[in-house]
């Protein structure tokens, strides 16, 4: 199992490790020490690989995986696995902003909280937040679900195209076109897959409530305008 | 009408101000009830190249032959970081423009046209088609606000990336692609139900300010092993401070783009009222590199309203690495032909006027989503005739070159211009036409 400290070692060469693992590789998990918040760590990944990050990172940790299972073992800056498209990132702390932006698939799993515009732009990403999300969360969120355990801040779902929203607590306010939607037993379905994926116990899909676009905004129109 | 009728009324006179235009444009609103939304770039009189002279060689300067002397037009983009940078033979790129605002045939026929003459054309919002990579040999990936599109499968497969902040004919402004263009295919790309009309965001979605920015783009190059040149692109609002935070934030390349660039569709009112035009912008840019030790190696790409050699080669001596074209691209390849003069009557509208590109109804088949209408453009064709343009270009920013007694087209300068009126020369910042005064150059 290779094991890298970003303490002695650049992350120039990790990145640059981690591009070039092919299929007859054994180094399938790896470890990362001493990340001490650098950006940009393990970013780019193409391939089944297992990492374990112990420590905090900085921005864009996990940008654009596919494939790989990502784990931090602490706090993540800016735009964790933004643009991920498939694999798995875990954050054991707390995430800033704009955690999964834009994400085409994949699971992002928080375990605290995540801040301002958690899953902005996202577009079928995963993202479980096992505590709360602030403001702005899932702006112009087109698909995916976005899962809040805790509560959501201010403008949940702005100018919300098809993604689905689910909330356990309060919602400080929703978004332009953001509105509750009846969770039926398909969602229940789906959303229980989602928190057994995320490894949440004893939480129940009727604690939560579904938010999702209104669809009045798809079109322009003049009676709108407020809106807008 | 009676004599005494005739001195009693004042012949009829209409208003400066509410002139035909601003009164049509009062109607329409008050009639739809929705700004105008269209596609191009700034319609209005702007200062522009026009407004600039070169000198030419003389007693004082030696020509070169113009039919045997070299006059080198090669560019180099990307060489300050990237381990691949850009070798262009001709000073002028094609511009991102999407598909989605353009048809599959015409994003093939910028490819084949680019890539005959040696240079590279551009994605746009909604990402890269197999079409267009594969027939382009010089590809910019652009990486813009809405992430339409964005994967690092195509970051990966281009031959550079282009971070989008903002525009020139939408400083400050998103995107737009409305309902009609939003096919199946286009939706399936962008992630959105098909017909619904599209917003592209204003801001990244990831990060704000120079110092997010760099780490953005450290993110880019770490994805793409410090490979390929990252640049970013800039509306022309505030080009000095703009380009030097773009220089801070690790840029191998800046794209500066004038209020005369053209967008697929945006508001009119945005088009024609915010940004700056292309020529006053330049000066500031180069200032902002000239000040940070950087000209020439961080590569200025300047569009917007570029016509022909002769701005090319202004574009240059203003210290301009390269130019990018978009609208003249799409002129080029058959848009607006008069050829189709009846179908644009059709339309309510004119062969040189026809911009309501978001509507998706081009009968050149260049703006379109519709298989029909596209049908029409044949890319070879297309494309060879982009090639042509491009050639003329090239040969009348050489003709001027070595006109100035300039073995590379770089080696133009602001001494090689004048300027025809006050405004041009306080903006390009070179001396009226014979004076060598420079308005506001003391102050």
């Amino acid at each position: 199992m290779p094991s890298v400290d970003l303490a002695s070692s650049p992350l120039r060469e990790l990145n640059s490790a981690l591009h070039a693992l092919t299929d007859n590789t054994n180094a399938t998990h790896w470890t990362v020490s001493n990340p001490r918040g650098q950006h940009n760590i393990a970013v780019g990944l193409d391939f089944p690989v297992e990492i374990e990050i112990d420590g905090h990172v900085g921005y864009y940790c996990a940008g654009m995986n596919k494939q790989a299972r990502v784990t931090v073992r602490g706090n993540a800056g800016q735009g964790i696995a933004e643009n991920m498209m498939s694999g798995r990132v875990h954050v054991t702390g707390d995430a800033s902003q704009a955690a999964g932006a834009s994400g085409n698939g994949g699971l992002l799993v928080i375990d605290g909280n995540a801040s301002a515009r958690c899953g902005i732009s996202m577009k079928g990403i995963d993202i479980v937040v096992k505590g709360s999300v602030g403001h702005l969360s899932a702006f112009m969120a087109q698909a995916g679900k976005l899962v809040v355990l805790g509560d959501a801040g201010e403008a949940l779902g702005d100018s919300i195209y098809e993604a689905q929203l689910f909330v356990r607590g309060t919602v400080a306010s929703l978004g332009a076109d953001c509105v509750e939607k009846p969770l039926k037993d398909e969602h229940k379905v789906e959303l229980k897959k989602l928190l057994d994926d995320a490894g949440v116990e004893g939480v129940s899909p009727d604690e939560f409530k579904r938010y999702g676009s209104a669809r009045k905004l798809y079109h322009f129109h003049i009676d709108n305008v407020g809106s807008y | 009408m009676s004599a005494q009728d005739r001195w009693i009324h004042t012949p009829p006179r209409k208003s400066a101000t509410f002139d035909d235009a601003a009164i049509a444009e009062i109607r329409r609103a008050a009639a739809t009830g929705i700004y105008d939304i269209r596609g191009a770039g700034a319609k209005r009189k702007l200062p522009h190249f026009d407004d600039l002279l070169f000198l030419g060689a003389s007693i004082s300067r030696y020509p070169l032959e113009g039919y045997r002397e070299k006059c080198a037009t090669d560019v180099v983009i990307g060489a300050r970081f990237a381990k691949k940078p850009i070798h262009l033979k001709i000073p002028i790129t094609i511009a991102g423009m999407s598909f989605g605002a353009l048809s599959g045939p015409a994003k093939e026929a910028l490819g084949r046209g680019a890539s005959a003459v040696g240079t590279s054309t551009t994605t746009g919002d909604g990402g890269m088609t197999p079409e267009e990579r594969g027939h382009s040999d010089l590809l910019v990936y652009q990486v813009l606000p809405s992430r339409y599109g964005m994967n690092p499968d195509d970051l990966r497969k281009a031959d550079a990336i282009e971070v989008v902040v903002g525009q020139g004919a939408k400083p400050g402004g998103g995107g737009m692609l409305l309902g009609q263009k939003i096919t199946e295919r286009v939706a399936g790309m962008r992630r959105l139900p098909v017909g619904i009309d599209q917003r592209s965001a204003c801001r990244h979605p990831d990060w704000t300010g120079p110092d997010d920015l760099e780490i953005k783009i450290q993110e880019l190059r770490e994805i793409t092993d410090w490979q390929i040149p990252i640049y970013v692109k800039v509306g022309a609002s505030r080009p000095y401070y703009d380009i030097a935070l773009a220089v801070k934030s690790g840029a191998d390349a800046i794209v500066l783009d004038g209020m005369q660039g053209g967008t697929a569709a945006t508001q009119d009112v945005f088009i024609e009222n915010v940004g700056l035009p292309t020529m006053c912008a330049i000066p500031p840019a180069v200032k902002a590199l000239q000040d940070l030790g950087m000209h020439r190696k961080v590569q200025l790409i300047v569009s917007g309203g570029i016509r022909n050699g002769a701005d090319v080669a202004k574009c240059l001596a203003l210290g301009a690495d390269a130019v990018a074209i978009g609208t003249a691209a799409l002129i080029a390849l058959g848009d607006n032909d008069p050829a189709l003069e009846a179908e644009y009557q059709k339309l309510g509208t004119t062969a040189g006027a026809y911009d309501d590109w978001h509507e998706g109804r081009d009968p050149a088949g260049i703006t379109t989503q519709d298989p029909l209408l596209a049908a029409r453009l044949d890319p070879v064709v297309a494309g060879r005739k982009l090639a042509n343009y491009l050639s003329v270009m090239t040969l009348e920013a050489q003709t001027i070159a070595r006109a100035c007694g300039k073995s590379h087209v770089h080696n133009l300068e602001p001494e090689d211009l004048v300027a025809l009126t006050m405004e041009s020369a306080a903006m390009a910042r070179v001396p009226l036409a014979g004076t060598n005064w420079i308005p506001g150059s003391n102050i």
